[in-house]
């Protein structure tokens, strides 16, 4: 009896095997004007130190799905219907979790990956989309990842770089007249990223960088760094960090007295940072981002001005929270692959689809998106510039666009 | 070298002393679990992690900041008895590194859960006595870490006045010292057990309360406290409490000075060096000693 059971079991097993592949070859209704299904591998770290960039990335995944699932999916050039399939995969923030996903998505046939999360993972996951010629749409804003494009060729990325946002740190430094900057930044590849941006920056200014220290993404007392900043004889302090070592350092620079401006960089652009820190600790931080923060505040010429009240929305209804500039980044990787599959034709085979995605990708020009107005070229796989940036000073625990006419 | 000046050593020496308390009341923990049950019970940080967790859901519904406190050691401390309950006591009759290993399976599956209830977000607690930082010898020191030295000083009095001067905590020693003579005096070693695993629950569950609002909360800040614990345990080898309190000061010391006079990026590995110096000292120091003591040889 037992035996029976388990021979049945068996062979239940092979028969729904078979029938799996024997159905996968059999080609879609030619006859309507349903293309090609795309699948596209979104990997973000929904667990892991790096989970508040993440959780919003996929959040953002997951109500695109919702409405490509609603419109049937993008309509091509040719007016061709394309089903979009977007398989959402946790990396939890680390590169060893990362790699094999992006081995399986690619032996699965998605037509390009978008993600991930965190820089580290990107710089680990280039030589693997490289060899595989795949398209690689970071979320991640060190500026290695696409650079050198010669060695980059199929890596892009949305966030905006730290070459776009730690310039305005030092700009406000030395709009104000301070020449001695501290150099704060977590020990990553984010934070060395944005020191060295710092350093371009100051020595294009002429400031002069008085003390460099660096702390690690999970530290939890930075009371060593912050003695070294009041020894130091800086008069602004430039951080490169993200919640929650960016969080607990405000706090204790807080709590260890120092009165210096503190101008963090986008990092800290999450709902998190100020709860993190405490209102009063965050009161008065300074730091560069994208326009989303300054929907409100934003002109109506502004071009981007539509495009983010409407994610804004479309986001706060999805999820009941407000969007961070991290789902931002998921909603920009995804659209931006979307909008060049849309400018692609059917009946190509999966590696065409692959190489046309990525011509196409770099053939971008005035895509409006969340993080500002994308122009990508074979030389810049951003496509951002300075001008997608604002200043954002934190009142009473929440961002206030900060023009710099009242700098 | 940076240019410090006096104010910044003692800046630096009571931020060393208060990160170094946290390790002495986790250390002690342990070494309490350790001295009457034998485990070494490598899930310690997982009771500071829910201590810290517990008493910020309980604030963040509503319950004024000490009450949340209070429950959330109460809280942890069930989870402790529960804990000793479920893994420990049925497999009392094993080996060391089964233990070990036992208690490894426990802070992983504690650690899942809590992944799980809370998510990978990080939680804060608001300071308890908001305020401007005090002035001291010419530091600043933050409110909170007056609190944190402050609670461990009290917590460590309550402690050696509970196993000095009470019966229990004199039953309790009495096991830690000769189970089998204790039983026979009539003290019950296994209630005993468990009251250790209470203890040692309970000042976990303080010390993760005590930093919470300094050093924010996640699912995962119990791996490297624990550890740190465990490294302060070990340096009262296993059994010797004012051995771990300075040892566990010292550690704290020691990391805030060298990540400021060397790099920061060495703390974490500061430890783990003090360690295995620990560790090499002890091996070394007890060999003459067993030399000349032929009972222990024979071990």
């Amino acid at each position: 009896m037992k035996r029976s059971l388990f021979v049945f079991l068996i062979v239940s097993c092979l028969l729904a095997v078979s029938a799996g592949c024997s159905a996968k070859p059999e080609p879609s209704d030619e006859t309507s004007t349903t293309g090609t299904p795309y699948k596209i591998g979104v990997i973000v770290s929904v667990t892991g130190a790096a989970s508040t960039l993440g959780e919003p990335e996929r959040d953002a995944a997951t109500m695109l799905q919702k409405q490509l699932d609603a419109a049937g999916g993008i309509t091509d050039k040719d007016g061709v219907l394309h089903p979009i399939e977007l398989i959402i995969q946790d990396t939890q923030g680390s590169s060893d979790v990362a790699l094999p996903i992006v081995k399986k998505l690619i032996d699965d046939g998605v037509v390009a990956i978008v993600g991930p999360s965190t820089s580290y993972e990107s710089m680990a996951l280039i030589p693997v989309v490289q060899e595989a010629r795949v398209t690689l749409v970071s979320m991640a804003s060190s500026g290695d990842i696409v650079n050198p494009v010669s060695a980059r060729w199929w890596v892009f990325k949305v966030a905006q770089s730290n070459e776009h946002t730690s310039p305005w740190q030092v700009r406000y430094a030395k709009a104000k007249g301070y020449t001695r900057i501290a150099n704060l930044y977590v020990n990553n590849a984010y934070g060395e990223d944005g020191a060295d941006a710092i350093r371009q920056t100051v020595a294009a200014e002429g400031l002069e960088i008085v003390l460099e220290e660096t702390f690690g993404a999970d530290d939890k007392d930075m009371t060593a760094q912050i003695t070294k900043i009041k020894a130091s004889g800086a008069e602004a302090v430039l951080v490169t960090a993200i919640p929650p070592a960016a969080a607990i350092f405000t706090k204790q620079y807080r709590e260890l007295g120092v009165d210096l401006p503190l101008l963090h960089n986008s990092g800290i652009a999450m709902p998190t940072f100020v709860d993190l820190a405490g209102s009063a600790n965050a009161e008065g931080v300074i730091f560069p981002m994208g326009k989303l923060v300054a929907v409100d505040a934003l002109p109506d010429d502004d071009p981007q001005k539509q495009v983010l009240q409407q994610f804004v929305t479309d986001f706060t209804d999805y999820t009941g929270k407000a969007p961070s500039h991290f789902a931002a980044h998921g909603w920009d990787a995804i659209q931006l692959v979307l909008a060049a599959l849309g400018r692609m034709s059917d009946g190509l085979t999966l590696d065409e689809q692959r190489v046309l995605l990525r011509d196409e990708l770099e053939r971008t020009k005035d895509f409006v998106g969340l993080d500002g107005v994308f122009n990508l070229t074979p030389v810049d796989h951003v496509g951002l510039s300075e001008d997608d940036i604002v200043l954002v000073r934190i009142k009473d625990g929440v961002w206030e666009y900060f023009p710099q006419e009242q700098w | 070298m940076p240019n410090f000046g006096p104010s910044d050593y003692v800046q630096l020496l009571l931020a060393g002393l208060s990160t170094g308390s946290i390790y002495v009341l986790i250390g002690l923990g342990l070494i309490t679990i350790y001295n009457v049950t034998g485990v070494v019970n490598l899930a310690q940080g997982e009771f500071v992690m829910l201590g810290a967790m517990v008493a910020v859901s309980l604030y963040r519904a509503g319950l004024p900041l000490a009450v949340s406190g209070l429950v959330s050691v109460a809280c942890v401390v069930v989870v402790g008895l529960v804990v000793h309950r479920l893994t420990i006591r049925p497999a009392r009759q094993a080996t060391d590194v089964t233990m070990i290993i036992i208690t490894i399976g426990t802070s992983i599956a504690v650690r899942g859960l809590a992944l799980w209830i809370w998510g990978t977000t990080a939680y804060s607690l608001p300071d308890f006595s908001p305020g401007p930082p005090v002035a001291l010898w010419g530091a600043v020191v933050g409110r909170q870490r007056l609190w944190i030295m402050g609670t461990a000083g009290v917590v460590l009095l309550l402690v050696h006045t509970f196993f000095q001067y009470t019966l229990l905590g004199k039953a309790v020693r009495a096991c830690a010292i000769n189970r089998r003579a204790a039983q026979i005096l009539g003290v019950n070693p296994e209630a005993m057990a468990a009251l250790a695993y209470g203890l040692g629950a309970a000042l976990s569950a303080v010390a993760g309360i005590v930093i919470a609002p300094l050093t924010l909360v996640s699912y995962d800040m119990g791996l490297t406290l624990g550890l740190k614990g465990f490294v302060v345990a070990i340096m009262g080898g296993l059994t010797n409490m004012p051995a771990a309190v300075i040892g566990g000061l010292l550690l704290g010391v020691l990391e805030a000075f060298s990540s400021a006079l060397l790099t920061s990026g060495l703390k974490d590995g500061i430890a783990f060096l003090a360690l295995l110096v620990v560790l090499l000292v002890r091996t070394i120091q007890l060999r003459p000693l067993r030399a000349a003591w032929p009972l222990a040889r024979r071990t």
